[in-house]
């Protein structure tokens, strides 16, 4: 995404500025629909990130047969542990993940098994 | 506050500074024991040449070996410095006790660089796991294999020396959620029949990784069940409670118990509720050594008071 943007950017000088505006008339639209697609997957629809000790977001919702992805960002190892013991993962070092997917509806209140007081929930519907 | 002692470069302590120290400061803290009650004496060195007559160990906490992020990159590096001290040091200290986190990730290399660095102070060390132990595949098997043996369920064990008894316990496993640190109705089954038989004047000392006592439950620094262990010991005249986990210097004495939290060799952690969150505080390089340190406990025979002295990797 990045560098296709810096692309045209460096492209740009090479052109008169009316074939520049051609070519922005005929790419816009497609750099649009590529930056929004960008926003979605940066979001991760149905991850959850750990940054400084808290789960985010702290609640999530999705539909059942979603897979929920958990990534660690920081530099201190945590775990998901699923209160009623339906998933546990291994510690996640700085950057590792953790993916569950939820067959089945139901309400999932998850913690930190290092740290506790850091608290989740997945509601499956 | 304890600047002035921290930056002291062997220039001597007036007792004022040794007080800010024992509160503040820490690279050891020398635990003295003697009569039952704990109190300072003063830095390592001092403390050995001032009360020959007793007999001093160690506390040593959070190595986290194996962390090699921004807060300090070379955890095995500052670990070598403090082992480096306690070699130094004019008497030899009885054994050091080690308050858990011993590794980051709880990887074989990393209990075996711990193990190989701590093996260079000649001395025995006693160890509780800390949450960092445990994260093994086999969620604590590695930490058994390694330092489990003689003990009971996860881990805990007591034992005595010089007429002291000390008691380890493990309050890292089985954490619930939203809550805090954990003993368990087994171990806590456990320590009542370990203290049946002892006399009240026994002196204990409890060491365990995080802290017996709530002292911030936002960022779960304290145990869940942990009053119920401290009631188990209100008989006694002297209780030394000596725990990690916060990477920072915390005294407080209640009553018969004095309650201490040891500096970590790797990283420090910001003071309860400084911080949004509790983790690896960053500080200059420059600073970074006046952050982390080890408490020598002396104990003394005969009527006098226990001691602990932090003493940081800066001084």
């Amino acid at each position: 995404m990045k560098t296709f943007t810096n692309r045209l950017r460096l492209a740009a000088p090479r052109f008169t500025p009316g074939r520049a505006v051609v070519i922005a008339m005929l790419f816009g639209p497609a750099v649009s629909a590529l930056l929004a697609f960008g926003a979605v997957a940066a979001q991760e629809e149905n991850a959850v990130t750990i940054d400084n000790f808290t789960f985010t977001a702290p609640e999530l919702t999705v539909a059942a047969g979603t897979t929920v992805k958990w990534i660690n960002h920081d530099d201190i190892p945590h775990t998901v542990v699923d209160k009623n013991k339906s998933f546990r993962s291994k510690a996640l070092d700085t950057d590792d993940s953790f993916s569950y997917t939820f067959a089945s509806a139901g309400t999932f209140d998850y913690f930190c098994g290092l740290h506790p007081h850091m608290v989740g929930k997945i509601i499956v519907k | 506050m304890a600047k002035k002692g921290l930056d002291d470069q062997g220039k001597g302590f007036g007792r004022r500074e040794v007080l800010e120290c024992m509160v503040w400061a820490g690279t050891g803290v020398l635990w003295t024991v003697g009569g039952g009650v704990p109190h300072s004496v003063g830095l390592i060195g001092e403390a050995a040449a001032a009360e020959p007559a007793g007999f001093a160990f160690l506390q040593m906490s959070d190595s986290h070996i194996g962390f090699d992020k921004a807060a300090n990159p070379d955890a095995l590096g500052t670990l070598r410095e403090a082992v480096a001290k306690v070699k130094a040091m004019p008497t030899k200290p009885a054994f050091i006790i080690h308050t858990g986190d011993i590794t980051h990730l709880s990887k074989p290399a990393e209990f075996d660089n711990a193990d190989k660095v701590f093996g260079e102070t000649g001395v025995q060390i006693h160890w509780v796991p800390g949450e960092h132990d445990i994260i093994d595949e086999e969620r604590g098997k590695a930490y058994l294999e390694r330092y489990g043996k003689g003990s009971k369920g996860a881990g805990w064990y007591s034992f005595d020396d010089h007429g002291v008894h000390f008691i380890g316990l493990v309050n890292v496993v089985d954490l619930k959620g939203g809550g805090l640190g954990n003993l368990g109705a087994e171990q806590l089954a456990w320590l009542e029949a370990d203290l049946k038989d002892k006399s009240s004047s026994t002196p204990i000392v409890v060491f365990a990784h995080i802290p017996l006592q709530v002292i911030y439950k936002e960022w779960g620094w304290g145990t869940e069940d942990g009053m119920q262990a401290l009631n188990l010991l209100k008989r006694f005249g002297s209780v030394t409670v000596l725990n990690g986990h916060i990477h920072q210097l915390a005294q407080k004495v209640e009553g018969n118990m004095t309650f201490h939290t040891a500096l970590s060799t790797a990283f420090p952690q910001p003071a309860p509720g400084s911080a949004p969150w509790p983790g690896p505080m960053l500080v200059p390089a420059d600073q970074l050594r006046s952050k982390l340190g080890l408490s020598t406990v002396t104990v003394m025979q005969g009527n006098k008071p226990l001691a602990i002295v932090d003493k940081t990797l800066a001084g």
